[in-house]
C-alpha cells in the first residue's frame, strides 16, 4: 500500500507535537487516570495503591456535597460571562483599530489586563482593593435596574454588573487576539464595499465578521477554559483541597477533576458545533 | 469642525440679502455634519462616544496601576498622612532603591528574561509548524490528535502537576532551563494548545489556490511555508510572541516547583517578589535604633520593576501589529 504524500507531510508537520505529546502529557494523563481509579494515599515510604474501580467517580457525585452545587454555579456563571467578554473584547479591538489619536498609548493600556491578570500582580491589587472603582455606587445602580426591568432581569444584570470589573481585567488576552484577526482585513475591501454603497453595519456583518470568525472560535475556547482553570474558580479549589484531604486524597482529586474536565470538554464540543465553519458557506 | 469652515459659517450668516430660510437650512447641514459626520469623517458623536468608551474602559484598567505608581513614590511620611492621596509631597525614589537592591534585580532579571524568551521563541516556532500542519494537510487520525489536544487543554493542569513532576525528574529535566525549553520544543511549553489553534486557524484562511499555484510553480513544502504561510500570519506571530512572553514571564508556579526546589541559581523576578517581605526582612532587619519596616510604598516599587519590563516590550512590539500587514504585500482572499 502506498502511503499518501499528504499523510506524510501532515504528520512531518505535526511530528514534534506528536512526540512531545505521547512523551511528555499522555504519559501523565494516563497516570492520573488511573490514579483516579485507585484509593490512593501518599506516604513516607512511597505511594500507595488500592483499586476500587469506578468508585472514586461514583463518590464525587454522591458524597461530596459541594461538587454538583459549584458545577451548576460554574456553568450558570461562564453561560453568562463567555458571550459578554467575547462581545466586548470585540467591540474594544475595533475601536482600537480604528484611527484614534494617541494609538499607541491607548493600546498600551488594553494590554495591561494581559499582563496583570496573569500574574501574582492581580492577587496583590485584589488584596488592596485597587480592583474596584470606588466611584460607583452599587446601591443606586441597582435600585435603579430593579425599577426598570423585570425582577428576574435585573437579578441577572445586577450579577454581571458585579462581575463587571473583573470581566474587563479578564478580556485582555481576547482583545488582543481580535485586534490581530482585525490587522489581516485588507482595508481595500471596505473601500470596495463603501464605493457599492455599503454602509458601516453592511461592512461589519459582510466583511468585518466573516473574517475574524475563526478567531471568534478560539476566543470562546480560551476564555472557557481559562474560566473553568483559573485558581480562583471553586471547583478547582475543591480539586485542590480534596488532593491534600487525609479521608479522601489523591485518587478522588483526580477523579473530581477527570469528571470535570469531561463536563468542560463536552460544553467546549457546544461551543464548535455552533460555530464551526461550514465549509458549503464559506465565501469565496 | 474647524476655524475656516466656522469663519465661512459666520460669512454666510451676516450675509443681509439671504433669506432667514435659506440660513436655517446652511446651519441645519453643518450642525447634521458636524454631529454625523459625512463621506469619511466620522462626526463628533461617534467620536465621542469611542473616546468616551476608550477612556473610561482605559480608566478601569490604568487605576490599579496609577495607584500602585504613586503610592510607590510616597514616602512613609506620605503613606500615614491622609490629606495626601493622590500627590506625593515629594519627589521621593527611595521606595524604588530598596525595591531594586531586595528584589537582587539585576541576576533576576537576566534569569526572568532566559526563561521567558527562549521557551517562547522556540514555542512560537513549533506552534506555527504544528498549526501549518493541521491547517494544510489532510492525514488519517487528524481528527483524533486534535480533540486530544485540546483535551489535554481541558484537564485542569493541578491534577496532572505531580505525576508530570515526577515525569520530568525521572527524565532529568528539573534543576535548569531545559524543563521549560524541552517541553517547548516539543510544542507543550505553556498553554500551547492556544498557540497552535490560532496558528491552526490564521493559517486556514490562507486560500488554498495559493499554496497550489506555488506548487505549480516548483516550491516545495519548505518554501512554500516560509514565503506563503508565514508572511501572512504575522499578526499571529506577534500575540503569540506576546502572550507566550508574557505568560512565562509572569510563570512562579512551575518555575519554584521546577528550578527553586532543586538548587539551581536560575531566579526570576517574579520569584523575588513572591519572597520580597523575608528577602527584604533579611537585607534590613528591624532594630530598635531604626525601625525599618515594609510599607506600602515598598512593595508597589517592586511590583512596578517587575512588569515594566513587559510594557516596555509590548510598547515597542504594537507598532508591528499596523506595519507587518502593509509590508506583506499579498492580499488575501
Amino acid at each position: 500500500m502506498k502511503i499518501k504524500r499528504e499523510t506524510i507531510y501532515g504528520y512531518v508537520f505535526i511530528l514534534p507535537w506528536l512526540i512531545g505529546f505521547l512523551g511528555l502529557v499522555f504519559y501523565p494523563m494516563i497516570q492520573s487516570f488511573y490514579f483516579s481509579l485507585n484509593d490512593m494515599r501518599i506516604t513516607p515510604q512511597g505511594l500507595r495503591f488500592v483499586y476500587t474501580g469506578f468508585n472514586n467517580y461514583l463518590n464525587v457525585w454522591l458524597q461530596d456535597m459541594f461538587f454538583i452545587q459549584e458545577l451548576l454555579a460554574f456553568s450558570v456563571d461562564t453561560l453568562i460571562r463567555i458571550p459578554v467578554i467575547v462581545v466586548f473584547a470585540l467591540i474594544i479591538a475595533m475601536l482600537l483599530n480604528q484611527d484614534v489619536k494617541f494609538k499607541g498609548l491607548f493600546r498600551t493600556i488594553f494590554f495591561l489586563p494581559v499582563i496583570v491578570a496573569s500574574g501574582p500582580v492581580i492577587n496583590q491589587l485584589v488584596d488592596q482593593g485597587a480592583t474596584a472603582i470606588p466611584m460607583l455606587d452599587q446601591d443606586v445602580i441597582m435600585s435603579l435596574l430593579n425599577a426598570i426591568f423585570p425582577v428576574w432581569f435585573a437579578s441577572v444584570l445586577s450579577d454581571l454588573f458585579n462581575q463587571i470589573i473583573t470581566i474587563l481585567w479578564y478580556s485582555g488576552v481576547q482583545i488582543l487576539l481580535f485586534l490581530a484577526a482585525l490587522q489581516k482585513i485588507d482595508p481595500n475591501l471596505y473601500e470596495a464595499a463603501k464605493i457599492d454603497g455599503g454602509s458601516s453595519w453592511e461592512c461589519f456583518w459582510k466583511i468585518t465578521l466573516p473574517t475574524i470568525k475563526p478567531l471568534i472560535l478560539i476566543n470562546l475556547v480560551y476564555t472557557l477554559v481559562s474560566l473553568a482553570n483559573s485558581g480562583q474558580n471553586p471547583i478547582i479549589v475543591l480539586i485542590y483541597q480534596n488532593m491534600f484531604n487525609a479521608t479522601r486524597g489523591y485518587g478522588f482529586a483526580s477523579a473530581m477533576a477527570w469528571m470535570y474536565a469531561i463536563i468542560v470538554g463536552f460544553m467546549l464540543l457546544m461551543i464548535y458545533l455552533v460555530f464551526r465553519e461550514k465549509k458549503s458557506k464559506r465565501f469565496s | 469642525m474647524s476655524i475656516k469652515s466656522a469663519t465661512r459659517l459666520m460669512v454666510v450668516l451676516k450675509n443681509d440679502q439671504m433669506p432667514f430660510k435659506v440660513k436655517a437650512e446652511i446651519i441645519k447641514k453643518k450642525v447634521e455634519r458636524f454631529l454625523f459626520g459625512f463621506n469619511d469623517r466620522k462626526g463628533f458623536l461617534l467620536k465621542f462616544v469611542i473616546y468616551s468608551l476608550l477612556l473610561g474602559i482605559g480608566f478601569v484598567y490604568l487605576y490599579p496601576m496609577l495607584y500602585m505608581f504613586v503610592t510607590s513614590m510616597q514616602s512613609l511620611g506620605d503613606l500615614l498622612d491622609m490629606s495626601i492621596n493622590w500627590i506625593p509631597s515629594s519627589f521621593y525614589i527611595d521606595n524604588y532603591r530598596q525595591a531594586y537592591s531586595v528584589l537582587n534585580v539585576r541576576p533576576a532579571l537576566l534569569g526572568s528574561m532566559q526563561i521567558a524568551f527562549f521557551p517562547t521563541l522556540l514555542q512560537v516556532a513549533i506552534a506555527s509548524i504544528v498549526g501549518y500542519g493541521f491547517a494544510r494537510f489532510e492525514f488519517p487520525l487528524k481528527k483524533v490528535w486534535f480533540g486530544l489536544m485540546i483535551f489535554s487543554f481541558v484537564i485542569p493542569p493541578q491534577i496532572l502537576m505531580m505525576p508530570k513532576y515526577r515525569l520530568f525528574s525521572d527524565l532529568g529535566l528539573t534543576g535548569s532551563l531545559s524543563a521549560f525549553t524541552i517541553p517547548a520544543l516539543l510544542g507543550q511549553g505553556l498553554n500551547s494548545t492556544i498557540f497552535i489553534l490560532i496558528f491552526y486557524q490564521f493559517f486556514r484562511q490562507t486560500p488554498k489556490s495559493l499554496y497550489e499555484a506555488a506548487e505549480v510553480d516548483g516550491a516545495n513544502q519548505i518554501v512554500s511555508f516560509f514565503k506563503i504561510a508565514v508572511p501572512m500570519a504575522i499578526p499571529a506571530f506577534i500575540v503569540s510572541f506576546l502572550f507566550s512572553f508574557v505568560w512565562y514571564w509572569n510563570e512562579t508556579y512551575l518555575t519554584t516547583l521546577y528550578l527553586t526546589s532543586s538548587s539551581t541559581d536560575i531566579s526570576t523576578i517574579l520569584i523575588q517578589l513572591q519572597q520580597f517581605e523575608t528577602s527584604y526582612e533579611s537585607l534590613y532587619p528591624a532594630t530598635e535604633a531604626s525601625p525599618n519596616r515594609i510599607n506600602e510604598g515598598i512593595r508597589m516599587a517592586g511590583t512596578v520593576i517587575s512588569i515594566l519590563p513587559l510594557l516596555i516590550t509590548y510598547f515597542f512590539l504594537q507598532r508591528y501589529f499596523v506595519e507587518s500587514v502593509d509590508n506583506t504585500g499579498i492580499t488575501g482572499e
